[in-house]
């Protein structure tokens, strides 16, 4: 029996400078390199794909087979382009905060899994693509890549295997919508952040339209230790379709917020059991399982394995395991408008349902907020979502419509009792952190 | 883009010393247009805003017209059209932050600073000014309510910490975020952002005390992950207990 | 014939069967399901599609539902967010063997999709159609009406701005009415290469701009007024002028260059109001420039000639005269000219086929004479001889679809942005596939620039050694498979046609001749020419003036004629009695003050002309013709495709120049064969194209002594300094490849602050055709002098400068700019106050003056 943490990707966390190659290296750290250049590129591929590692960048596709998709040897035309790797550093999904302290504390853990998957995809340059609002992380990541290419894991013929790479740090510049796939990389052409059409797919033409594999940081910074433990290691953890460990994130309401690493298919019960459970006096009232681009759920669902079936078996998705937790204090109706403003400003603007829909539906939550409205005005804002939803051009506006019809699914009677009441019958200063003690009695 | 005229629109070229980091910019990319997001860093740490000669010099060096650039320009948040305080705050009101007390921190600091979202406080010859904002969610949510100066966290604020916070930066105090080093002006952040590190990446801590709740609990219950069949798997954390 | 590798590869069409709305449709593979459905005559609506621009799928207007088999065979509709059925964009989607697409006609879920969409693109519009010049000719207003739901739910304030804003002294933009397709912007980085219009700022707040110092000057800005969805972009000429509902459409062919582009004209009440691009794609797909679009108030300006006139013997002005009085005063004043030394016949460049045919046979049967020239420009005879031998009679020789494959380009004299601006479009796309284009030229344009062009840089005077090192060219590896295009202006460097015509044949390329004008090829094949009758026939060749003489009844000339700078020579020294001038003006032939002068000095002028002009002030008649709008007729565009078009105001009773023609026949007793457009088409088309013996190909003298010298060191090539100067003639920088130096002729250095000239014309320059087009006109690049850095620093100015230049008749002041031009050659367009200057010789030396205080 696996236990209920499982500490690889954070084990080193409270080390002394574990940003430092010193102390990552007296971790073992880079040894992974021997193990894969002693295999074929093919069969780190087959490794990753064995472990059954899929994307922790939300949508959860199975890593390895990302990377079988990169096409091999030289093009139709017989010119031969170069292959890129591109990390998702964007983090920026509401609620997701798993990336960052990853890259803070042991950012050679990311290093070393972009040259292991360089190698497995014959990349020579990678990009890190940053979002820019994290100075701290940034330098961490910096100072990492410059002490990698000092040691010789990075550069030229690392460690005698003949195999060369780059890797360029590259810090974005305030835009959700950038960590969107395609969208990055047109980003990262010095373009606006829109996202791209597909087909052509990143692997057949992404970077400067050549093959190109992006993955999450957390998925990248996973590989080490498949690599150096071996796929059945990481497969022993997790559930059936979803193997491994992986960092939930614990914010809100909870008695002791934060990071725990645990197998994928624990529950919210038994995570916030370890967390202190919701603020004393509290209940859970809802939470998101991974962001808020997933639906929201409900204390019915706390006994939900936090895996991609399990989540999705319950009408919402695991996305980045960005557990955000609400208690009774918080009005849901406020909470959804937030999130919907959110989605307005990072409309990236290219599609007219996301554009004009996330504004209509800012106007149509605010009217409801303030108490404004009828009934009616609910199914009028369904119909918007319907029109919205699956209609996009990228994930975005799906995202944007989640908090919106799940919370109407969950809490009707919340928006009905705003319009009843004329306004919304909560506290602000009840939700705060800071909330005086009387305020929360 | 409307670019307003300012004192920092100065008509003359740009100085030598920031072509040339302009340049080596461009180098670090296999096609130069993807260099422009960081030449506009580059250009905001020596400009304080994204400027009309800033545009055009991108425009020039990267061989693409001044609308494209513009295009660019505007899309981003972090770049800014008028000119930017000593530090940026940005006060996280995304609606985690918000409900745990950002739009409590936002509004007291709004009146506290006697300006509105986006704007700067004058600079009354004492040193520092100010821009506030209300920033998106910043990957922080554990750490509820976040404010963010010069994009380096200030964790689990309270309107009364963020009151402190923006008095001793103006005052000149020694500030240093929760999780990083001794906060550097707005501009010097965005130099480092433009790929011109500063030295300070081993300030700080490695991570907050949310950041390691998982890491003492499987500490103090024994638990790790399985263990592997290499000798001395020194991913096996049991080693530390 | 010659074989080509580009255009002879049959490629086998694939096809793949799709059903929409059940009704089962092949198509190419490749095919988007969009068009798919418009071909078994589906319209899915629509707003960011457009058949020329790369698929954006931004709108979402064109959603439809999809199902496609499994592998085993089974049909899956497309599905997603779980459950829901998830409608494709149609614009986007390729359409593929066994697909099952159901638009709006049959599927539910498209058509709530598709009205959801209208809805969301309804909310922040303005319900201005009333007022807005697209008002009924609106795509999102016809959609609306037809896929829309009839009652917005929207009770919110709309998205305003404050509007409009010029993005260009022609072109207006309407923020709110846009609904961000992009076709605009696109348009502009894709087809035009001019990316001055962007998208900016996010999310709802996103629209199209410009950069402020930046505006949208390109010369085929107003195509995205065409192709805009909405009436968010406007013309400033043509803005609240009209309602589409009060419009007569009818098609033409745009007037102003060789490029024979179909145009639209819509008119009301005698005045034409707008221009639109024809759809012909063919030839100029649905694209014109700016000049075809907006310049057409020339035709209405006060100088217009209404009435003949003719010079009163007493009082020596001009006089209203009837016509029949001054057709008589013409024939007989012709006829005693003719007899009194011969009239000599200058036809322009800006004639109808049939027009310069009625010239054509006029000379020839009126006056007996062959002494008649469409060239009102420099020209040679070796230029006389290349068109006689390569390009008359030559029917229809390399066209558009031509241009779109070739494995290389080769541009000899010829500025196809500024001369052909249709070509240019066509290289552009090229170029944007797999040819490369290479320019002889003596700077980088812009143009070249913006087709990721090769220079191969040559001073005036240098070009035929440059031309003559390319048949062996390996880097540029022109063969069969590529192209030539040479510009009129080829004719100004002594041996160049012949060097051009001598790489077409050891190559193996094909070679095409780009004049200017809208009548230069067809005044060619009219026979406009001292030594070539109609259809390409030498006027030497016996049997060819036999085969001419048999259909017009009459015996043809046998004595080669003057061209047009002999004309102008003998009338000014007296020996020519007298001259017929159609619409050519004196600052158009190659010396103006001697055109003068020959005007002043013939006994006896005739004028057919549009409007007032320094031949109609010294002519002894005056006989008003009528604009291309006002009649019948056909261009020829430059690759020999003729163009015909009907007369778009059908009420004018202006007389086309053959009509006038005809009639002054008439009273001197001869009979033209035709009076009216149709006639002479058939006429002309009855005569056909010579199938003798041709002319001999012009040849490069042998033995030339300056033949093989290299080039200075260091001159011509320049890579990183010409990309880093902001330099006048490209787009900031420079994308274009190297310059690759090539072998030239070293000529005599010049002395200090005197330069060597090239100029062209620029597209929207001074020229009377832009008369009246003031929006227009201010969108023109602004004359400059280009100088080399080296030239410059030589000097001892900066960019910048003011500096005046004197030719060789006048002089010019103008600001000074920097190109990657050979040091001692300075560029300036050619304009009104520079036309003279050009002769045909290897550049004029010209002289720099640096007015005091302007240097560094
Ligand atoms: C609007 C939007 C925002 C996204 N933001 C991120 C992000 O910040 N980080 C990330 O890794 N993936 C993000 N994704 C998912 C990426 O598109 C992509 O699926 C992921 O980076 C792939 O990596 P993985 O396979 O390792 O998960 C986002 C997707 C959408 C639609
Ligand atoms: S859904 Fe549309 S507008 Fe929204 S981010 Fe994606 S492409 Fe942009
Ligand atoms: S027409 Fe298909 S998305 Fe716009």
């Amino acid at each position: 029996m696996v236990d209920a943490l499982t500490p690889v990707l954070s084990a080193h966390w409270d080390s002394d400078r574990p940003w430092t190659l010193e102390s990552y290296e007296a971790t073992g750290g880079y040894s992974a390199l021997t193990t894969a250049f002693a295999l074929s590129q093919d069969d780190v591929i087959s490794m990753v794909k064995d472990s059954g590692l899929r994307g922790r960048g939300g949508a959860g596709f199975p890593t390895g087979m990302k990377w079988g998709f990169i096409p091999q040897g030289p093009e139709k035309d017989g010119t031969v382009k170069p292959h890129y790797l591109v990390v998702n550093a964007d983090e920026s999904e509401p609620g997701t905060c798993k990336d960052i302290p990853l890259m803070m504390a042991t950012p050679h853990t990311l290093v070393e899994g972009v040259i292991l998957t360089c190698y497995a995809i014959r990349a020579n340059h990678a990009f890190i693509y940053v979002r820019g609002e994290v100075l701290q992380v940034v330098r961490r990541l910096q100072r990492a890549v410059q002490e990698a290419y000092l040691a010789g894991h990075l550069g030229t013929d690392i460690h005698g295997s003949g195999f060369d790479l780059d890797v360029t740090v590259h810090a974005g510049a305030g835009a959700y919508i950038c960590g969107e796939e395609t969208a990055l990389l047109d980003s990262l052409e010095g373009r606006r952040g829109q996202p791209r059409l597909r087909p052509p797919f990143p692997a057949v033409a992404g970077l400067y339209a050549a093959p190109t594999v992006i993955n999450n940081v957390e998925s990248i910074a996973s590989v080490p230790c498949i690599v150096r433990n071996g796929a059945d290691w990481f497969a022993s953890m997790g559930t059936e379709k979803s193997k491994g460990m992986t960092l939930y994130s614990l914010s809100g309401h909870v008695a002791r917020p934060g990071q725990l690493e645990a197998p994928l298919g624990i529950t919210l019960r038994q995570l916030l059991d370890l967390a202190g459970g919701v603020r004393e006096g509290h209940q859970l009232k809802f939470w998101t399982p991974g962001g808020s681009s997933t639906p929201i759920l409900t204390d019915e669902h706390l006994d939900v394995p936090l895996d991609y079936e399990g989540v999705g078996a319950a009408g919402s998705m695991l996305g980045t395991k960005a557990l955000q937790i609400f208690d009774d204090t918080t009005c849901v109706v406020r909470a959804v408008l937030r999130w919907t403003e959110f989605y307005k400003h990072e409309s990236c603007g290219k599609c007219t349902p996301c554009r004009e829909g996330t504004w209509w539906l800012v106007q149509t939550l605010s009217r409801l907020e303030q108490g404004r409205g009828e009934e009616s005005d609910l199914e009028a804002l369904l119909d918007q979502c319907d029109n919205i939803l699956g209609r996009s051009f990228c994930a975005l506006a799906d995202g944007a419509v989640s908090p919106i019809t799940s919370s109407i699914q969950y809490f009707r009677q919340e928006y009905v009792d705003h319009l009843e009441n004329g306004g919304c019958p909560f506290d602000p200063a009840r939700s705060t952190l800071f909330a005086p003690a009387e305020a929360l009695a | 883009m409307t670019v307003s005229t300012g004192p920092t629109d100065e008509a003359g070229p740009l100085d030598a010393t920031t072509v040339a980091e302009l340049r080596q910019i461009i180098a670090r990319y296999p096609q130069s247009r993807s260099a422009l997001i960081p030449m506009l860093h580059l250009l905001q740490s020596v400009e304080g805003r994204v400027t009309a000669r800033g545009i055009e010099m991108c425009a020039d060096l990267l061989g693409i017209s001044a609308a494209e650039v513009s295009g660019v320009a505007t899309f981003y948040t972090m770049y800014k059209r008028r000119p930017v305080g000593t530090y940026h705050v940005g006060v996280c009101t995304n609606t985690l932050c918000a409900v745990m007390g950002g739009d409590a921190i936002f509004e007291r600091l709004k009146d506290h600073l006697d300006v509105g979202n986006d704007e700067t406080t004058p600079d009354d010859g004492g040193g520092a000014s100010i821009t506030l904002e209300h920033v998106e969610c910043n990957a922080a949510c554990d750490y509820a309510p976040v404010v963010m100066v010069n994009w380096e966290f200030m964790d689990n604020q309270t309107p009364e910490s963020a009151t402190r916070l923006v008095d001793d930066l103006r005052q000149g105090k020694e500030v240093r975020s929760t999780r990083g080093p001794r906060i550097c002006t707005w501009r010097e952040a965005e130099r480092v952002l433009a790929g011109f590190p500063d030295d300070r990446a081993d300030d700080g801590p490695a991570a907050g005390p949310a950041s390691l709740l998982g890491l003492r609990i499987a500490r103090e219950q024994g638990w790790s992950a399985p263990p592997t069949e290499h000798a001395g798997g020194t991913q096996n954390p049991k080693e530390g207990s | 014939m010659t074989v080509t590798k580009g255009s002879t590869d049959v490629e086998k069409t694939e096809l793949v069967t799709l059903t929409i709305d059940d009704i089962e449709v092949s198509v190419p593979k490749g095919t988007l399901v969009i068009r798919a459905a418009e071909r078994v005559g589906i319209a899915i609506p629509r707003f960011c599609d457009h058949p020329l621009l790369a698929p954006v799928g931004a709108c979402r207007q064109c959603l439809v539902e999809v199902a496609m088999p499994d592998r085993d065979g089974n049909l899956k509709t497309m599905m997603g967010p779980p459950g829901r059925v998830k409608p494709q964009a149609s614009c986007t989607l390729v359409a593929s063997d066994g697909m099952v697409v159901r638009t709006q006609v049959s599927s539910p879920v498209a058509d709530k999709a598709q009205q959801g969409q209208m809805e969301f693109l309804l909310i922040n519009h303005p319900l201005d159609c009333p007022m807005c010049d697209k008002g009924g000719e609106c795509p999102l207003q016809n959609q609306a009406m037809t896929n829309g739901r009839g009652e917005s739910r929207y009770t919110e304030t709309k998205r305003t701005y404050p509007k409009p804003i010029n993005i260009s002294a022609q072109v207006l933009l309407d923020r709110e009415r846009c609904i961000l397709c992009a076709r605009c912007t696109r348009f502009a980085d894709q087809i035009a290469g001019d990316p001055f219009i962007e998208l900016v700022e996010r999310g709802a707040l996103q629209q199209v701009g410009i950069y402020e110092r930046e505006p949208f000057e390109s010369y085929f800005a107003g195509n995205t007024i065409q192709i805009c969805p909405v009436g968010a972009l406007t013309s400033a000429s043509y803005r609240f002028r009209s309602r589409p509902f009060d419009l007569v459409s009818a098609p033409s062919v745009a007037e102003h260059d060789a490029c024979g582009a179909a145009i639209r004209v819509d008119h009301r009440r005698g005045q034409v109001m707008r221009r639109l691009s024809g759809n012909d794609p063919e030839v100029n797909e649905e694209w014109i420039t700016d000049k075809d679009r907006f310049a057409f108030g020339y035709a209405v300006q006060q100088d217009r000639l209404t009435h003949p006139q003719v010079r009163d013997e007493e009082t020596g002005d001009l006089r209203v005269a009837s016509w029949p009085e001054a057709l008589m005063v013409a024939a007989r004043g012709l006829q005693r000219a003719s007899a009194d030394g011969g009239v000599g016949v200058l036809t322009g460049g800006r004639l109808t086929v049939e027009d310069a045919y009625a010239y054509s046979k006029f000379a020839r049967i009126v006056l007996g004479t062959n002494d008649v020239d469409f060239r009102a420009r420099p020209h040679t005879a070796e230029e006389e001889q290349f068109l006689a031998s390569s390009v008359a009679g030559t029917a229809l020789g390399v066209t558009y679809a031509d241009l779109e494959r070739p494995s290389a380009v080769l541009l000899v004299a010829f500025e196809p942005e500024d001369e052909a601006g249709n070509v240019f479009l066509r290289l552009r796309k090229a170029s944007r596939e797999r040819t490369r284009v290479y320019s002889v030229a003596p700077f980088t344009s812009r143009g070249l620039h913006k087709m990721a062009g090769t220079l191969l840089r040559a001073a005036p005077g240098e070009e035929v050694a440059v031309v003559e090192t390319l048949a062996d060219d390996g880097d540029l590896a022109l063969d069969a498979g590529g192209v030539i295009l040479v510009g009129e202006r080829a004719a100004t460097t002594p041996g160049l046609l012949a060097a051009v015509a001598a790489v077409a044949a050891t190559t193996g390329a094909r070679l095409a001749w780009v004049p200017r004008r809208a009548g230069d090829r067809g005044a060619l094949e009219a026979g406009c020419l001292p030594t070539l009758l109609p259809g390409g026939r030498p006027v030497a060749e016996a049997a060819a003036r036999v085969d001419i003489g048999a259909v017009w009844g009459r015996t043809v000339p046998a004595h080669p004629g003057r061209d047009a700078a002999a004309i102008v020579a003998a009338a000014a020294a007296g020996e020519l009695g007298g001259l017929l001038v159609a619409g050519v003006d004196p600052v158009d032939l190659p010396d103006p003050a001697a055109a003068r002068l020959a005007l002043d000095t013939a006994g006896f002028v005739v004028s057919l002309e549009l409007r007032a002009s320094e031949v109609t002030e010294r002519a002894d008649v005056v006989l008003p013709v009528a604009a291309p709008v006002e009649k019948a007729g056909s261009f020829v565009s430059w690759e020999g495709r003729l163009r015909p078009f009907e007369k778009v105001m059908r009420d004018s009773h202006a007389l086309p120049d053959l009509r006038v023609l005809a009639g002054i026949a008439d009273e001197a007793g001869v009979d033209l064969g035709f009076r009216t457009t149709e006639q002479a088409r058939a006429e002309l088309a009855e005569i056909g194209r010579w199938d003798g013996e041709r002319v001999e190909v012009p040849r490069v003298p042998s033995g030339d002594a300056g033949r093989g010298a290299r080039a200075p060191q260091g001159e011509g090539l320049e890579t990183e300094s010409a990309s880093r100067e902001r330099d006048h003639g490209s787009l900031r920088g420079s994308q274009a490849r190297t310059s690759v130096q090539v072998e030239a002729r070293k000529l005599a250095p010049q002395p200090a602050g005197e330069l060597r000239l090239a100029t062209w014309k620029q597209m929207i320059g001074d020229g009377r055709m832009l008369d009246g087009d003031v929006y227009l006109r201010a969108t023109g690049r602004p004359p400059v002098v280009l100088l080399s850095s080296g030239t410059l620093a030589g000097l001892g100015i900066a960019a910048g400068s003011i500096v005046t230049l004197h030719g060789p008749s006048g002089s010019t002041t103008l600001p000074v700019a920097v190109a990657d031009l050979p040091d001692g050659v300075v560029w300036t367009p050619t304009t009104s106050e520079t036309a003279g200057w050009v002769r045909s010789s290897a550049g004029p030396v010209v002289r720099l003056e640096i007015p005091e205080g302007a240097g560094a």
